[in-house]
């Protein structure tokens, strides 16, 4: 067994990576594209926004480069940093200035993670000047007409610490996520997992129950990638109340009582 | 091997001291008696218990007492337990007549009736996770509550302490959560939309009409339940062929014709008059009962009220519609349309809503509030969507208003508007539920000169604080020589080059990192304003306030103020200083300035408010610190002494399990014996001498919190 390894600034997507519009969405983004405007996907977590990503790039034919944003992501991260090899220093670029340079789409998942630091890094790319300044080489890199940038953030977190700034939102174009209509979710679970119409229903209609449960006790209610998870284990021969405990319920909360209070609901369903 | 039993002599012994005999005369020797046949374990079951009720009441222990040893052989000693919890809350709440009643009904204890009881699900086990299942459930928010039998209102769903109709735990909580889902079903599916008393007037027997229709309805919801929630429906079928007798053929063909897709009530009502002649007329076990004045009143109520909030909240809706506009449409000739489509299929209710045939997305409180509208009328009644006019009404009437914690004391002797929490009672090893009224209010300021008075008096530590507080603030620093980093350690480098050419091993610490530590701590100050605190320890903890405040605000944390005190559990009163949303300015001064010592020291209520008040506030480090003058204490009442320090040790054991860190700064130079007890879960310190108080209060926040 051999796992291929990629160099996501040269490889691009080639089958395509199946995604349902909900909206415009993909004919927005495809001018925003076209008029080399930033891009921002707003929405909860596992509702689709990377899967998104992943479908433009194929549309356009680029390479992706995701950067997953934690809280110890700084600038340097980024844009790239100085090693040392063999007694000399090396520059080496960083996830960003590849992207640039190859005129690929960057995507920076969940950014209000990073530090604030990094935030400035990307404000000369996301706006007119479209250019990437690298201070420790003293050089400033200017974005071919293909590269494009793309960050996404939850507001569903409600904490002051974790808001974007006014300085940073408004340099780009907004692309609201939520979770799919009951319909097109079913066939999304459908599709993805390969269960029958009826079980993606009744899995639709569950992630309906847990998401009123959202603020009585649960930060956020089931995702349809959670939804997915569940069908595929039904489709493995999983019972589907085996499934949603282990795909769903556990995945949501550690509360015994509210762990409880969901086998019930989908033991309702199923 | 099993303990020795107890001799009559013990056991004589030790009743005499919990039951007071000295005073009471109990005659504790018969009971000793009883208890020798016993065994050892059973023998410490009833004793434990007996101890502990006698913390209470010594009466009620004594009624245990003699009632406990025959009841132990026909009841599972869970329910034992659950009886005499369940006495003691009721002591609690309405006092000794009705406890001593609800002791006796122990005696009729049919034990052929009950002999399910101890696989019974209990209220207070099933009530947390069928409160959660029912809100996971569409429609209106239903709260689960505890009374005599299973109905609902359409607001709430109430559920008997005990359901134990099957031989087995498991199945009686299926059976609940059956009638939970029934009882769901009426709100949800249109049952209590009908005037249901009228309806049964109309008949000769409104009784038996009432009765019949009741059965058709749950018929009619459970074939909607079958098609909602088949699991549910599979558990229901087979509980009720254990339960239930089967249908008779009338009903049968009434099954029938409900079951349709579209059924509604007004079937149910056509159906009526056959069922009202048909001599039989089936219940079910899971079906609960029906209360129509209960739900009429419930309704009357809510109606008036919703289509106010309705209306005046869609007004808001359209005024941030239009202000969003850059150009506003050519005056108002025409008033924007409003429309809203209810969705409700395939167990989802969702509402469309349109302004001018343009879709908006209606915010929650709009969308819980189009849900509980649809659910009275099934459909959205058009005058409920003109938006409320300016002024038409007003808003002290329709939306909930924080209660004045003054008016109370004006009027009757209530709790309403209070928050309730429990207390821990030491001696029966038991919460007692809602037992502290507690109420919020501000300390009345006081625009004086103490504030700059405090400043010129400390002017020296003030600044000495700043200077640290500074130094504390200025976290970022450049740590050198790590394994990673953002940039080469040019130093290292070339140290570690020259080690290279001289041969010895090379160092692979090579970079600059920056240290980040963004300060994340949010911080509740709890203040003793008990009248002990009167005269110096008063004026050293407002001082204390004022050198904390400058050197929090240098820090950036988070903080609030409160203060505590209260004359008992009745009047338990959280003064507030300062709370984490405001600043620290003028107003906050002169409250703090205004801090007056009140009345008693009961600790527990403050330290589980401030809990969830710390919880609610974002924050990768919470601390609570609290500032007295001494142990628990309150007016005549048993929370002096034992009591108040359990108490006081719980609620800090509560605080420190949701990860809150307790600090206690205290005075109490006398008794120090006990502290190390109550303090268990909190660190703490004692300060000898009031005057330390000002300076060294901050000078410990700056140790704990770094």
């Amino acid at each position: 067994m051999n796992a291929r390894t990629l160099d996501p600034a040269h490889h691009l997507i080639e089958k395509e990576p199946y995604y349902e519009a909900v909206g415009e969405e993909i004919q927005l983004f495809e001018a925003a594209y076209r008029q080399q405007i930033p891009v921002l996907l707003k929405g909860p977590t596992g509702c689709g926004k990377t899967r998104f990503m992943e479908h433009m790039a194929w549309r356009l034919k680029r390479p992706l480069i995701t950067v997953s944003c934690h809280d110890d992501l700084t600038a340097s991260d980024l844009v790239g940093r100085y090693l040392v090899k063999g007694g000399e220093t090396v520059w080496v670029d960083g996830p960003l200035t590849r992207a640039v340079r190859c005129g690929g789409i960057c995507y920076l998942d969940e950014i209000v993670e990073a530090r604030k630091d990094t935030m400035v890094v990307i404000h000369p790319l996301a706006d007119d000047r479209r250019t990437l300044p690298m201070e420790k080489l003293g050089q400033v890199v200017e974005a071919p007409p293909e590269f494009c940038l793309a960050i996404s953030y939850n507001p569903g977190y409600q904490s002051v610490l974790k808001d974007l700034k006014q300085s940073t939102r408004q340099r780009f174009v907004a692309l609201e996520f939520d979770y799919p209509s009951a319909a097109l979710e079913r066939r999304i679970v459908a599709s993805e997992s390969g269960v029958s119409d009826a079980i993606a229903d009744n899995l639709v209609r569950f992630a309906q129950m847990t998401r009123n449960l959202k603020g009585s006790g649960l930060e956020e209610g089931a995702s349809t990638r959670l939804l997915v998870h569940a069908g595929k284990l039904i489709a493995d021969g999983v019972s589907p109340v085996t499934a949603c405990k282990a795909a769903v319920a556990q995945a949501v909360t550690d509360d015994a009582d509210m762990l409880k209070a969901i086998q019930e609901l989908s033991s309702s369903i199923f | 091997m099993a303990q020795q039993q107890l001799t009559t002599a013990e056991m004589e012994a030790s009743l005499h001291i919990w039951l007071d005999t000295e005073f009471t005369y109990f005659k504790v020797e018969q009971l000793a008696a009883e208890l020798a046949t016993l065994t050892r374990d059973e023998q410490d079951f009833i004793l434990g218990w007996i101890r502990r009720i006698a913390s209470t009441h010594i009466t009620l222990a004594w009624q245990f007492g003699r009632r406990a040893p025959a009841l132990l052989s026909r009841m599972e000693r869970r329910l034992l337990e659950a009886w005499a919890v369940h006495t003691c809350d009721v002591f609690d709440r309405t006092g000794l007549q009705t406890a001593l009643r609800v002791m006796e009904e122990v005696d009729s204890f049919d034990e052929t009736q009950h002999r399910n009881d101890a696989a019974g699900a209990l209220f207070d086990d099933i009530s947390p996770i069928l409160g959660t299942f029912v809100c996971g459930l569409s429609g209106r928010r239903l709260h689960i509550e505890e009374g005599d039998d299973a109905w609902t209102d359409g607001e709430r769903i109430v559920l008997p302490p005990l359901i134990a109709a099957l031989p087995d735990l498991d199945d009686n909580f299926q059976l609940a959560k059956i009638t939970v889902a029934l009882l769901w079903a009426q709100t949800r599916y249109g049952t209590l939309r009908a005037d249901l008393a009228g309806v049964a007037a109309r008949y000769a027997d409104p009784e038996r009409a009432l009765a019949r229709l009741y059965a058709l309805e749950t018929l009619r919801l459970s074939a909607r339940i079958a098609r909602e929630l088949p699991g549910l429906y599979r558990q229901m079928q087979r509980l009720r062929a254990q339960l239930d007798p089967a249908l008779p053929p009338t009903w049968q063909r009434f099954e029938a014709r409900l079951a349709a897709d579209q059924a509604t009530l007004d079937d149910s009502l056509a159906l009526l008059d056959a069922a009202y002649e048909d001599t039989d007329c089936p219940q079910w076990s899971d079906q609960g009962c029906l209360r129509p004045d209960a739900i009429a009143a419930a309704r009357a109520a809510r109606l008036d009220k919703e289509k106010a909030r309705l209306r005046i909240k869609l007004a808001e809706l359209l005024e941030e519609h239009t202000a969003a506009q850059p150009d506003p449409p050519s005056a108002a000739e025409t008033p924007p349309e409003l429309n809203v489509t209810p969705r409700d299929e395939n167990g989802l209710l969702d509402f469309e809503v349109t302004l001018d045939d343009a879709p908006i997305a209606p915010p929650d409180g709009v969308k819980q509030l189009l849900t509980s509208v649809y659910l009275d009328f099934g459909e959205i009644p058009p005058d409920y969507l003109t938006p409320a006019g300016d002024g038409e009404y007003d808003p002290n009437l329709v939306f909930d208003q924080p209660e004045d914690p003054d008016a109370v004391w004006h009027g009757t002797y209530h709790e309403k508007g209070a928050e309730l929490y429990p207390e821990w009672d030491h001696g029966r090893q038991h919460y007692r539920k809602n037992w502290c009224v507690m109420r919020e209010k501000t300390v009345t300021p006081a625009y004086d000169d103490f504030y700059r008075d405090t400043l010129d008096k400390y002017a020296g530590v003030v600044k000495h604080l700043r200077r640290k507080f500074e130094a504390l603030r200025d976290e970022n620093r450049i740590e050198k020589r790590q394994v990673q980093g953002d940039e080469i350690d040019i130093d290292a480098l070339i140290e570690a080059l020259a080690d290279a050419k001289d041969g010895s091993e090379m160092s692979d610490r090579l970079f600059v990192r920056l240290h980040r530590a963004e300060r994340n701590i949010a911080v509740a100050f709890l203040v003793d304003m008990s009248g002990s605190t009167k005269g110096w320890i008063n004026e050293a903890e407002r001082e204390a306030l004022i050198l904390l405040c400058e050197a929090l605000e240098l820090l950036g944390d988070r903080y609030a103020i409160y203060g505590f005190s209260g004359t008992t559990r009745k009047r338990c009163e959280l003064f507030r200083i300062k709370t984490f949303d405001e600043r620290y300015d003028g107003e906050v001064k002169a409250r703090i300035s205004g801090i007056r010592p009140q009345e008693y020291t009961r600790m527990g209520f403050a330290l589980r408010h401030m809990t969830k008040l710390l919880n609610q506030v974002e924050a990768k480090t919470r601390v609570l610190v609290t500032l007295s003058d001494g142990r628990p204490d309150d007016y005549f009442d048993v929370y002096r002494g034992q009591y108040g320090i359990e108490d006081t040790r719980m609620a800090l054991l509560e605080a420190a399990r949701t990860g809150i860190h307790p600090f206690c700064i205290t005075l109490d130079r006398d008794a120090r014996d006990y502290l190390p007890h109550m303090y268990g879960a909190a660190r703490y310190i004692i300060l000898d001498d009031v005057r330390q108080l000002p300076v060294k209060v901050t000078d410990i926040y700056r140790r704990i919190t770094t």
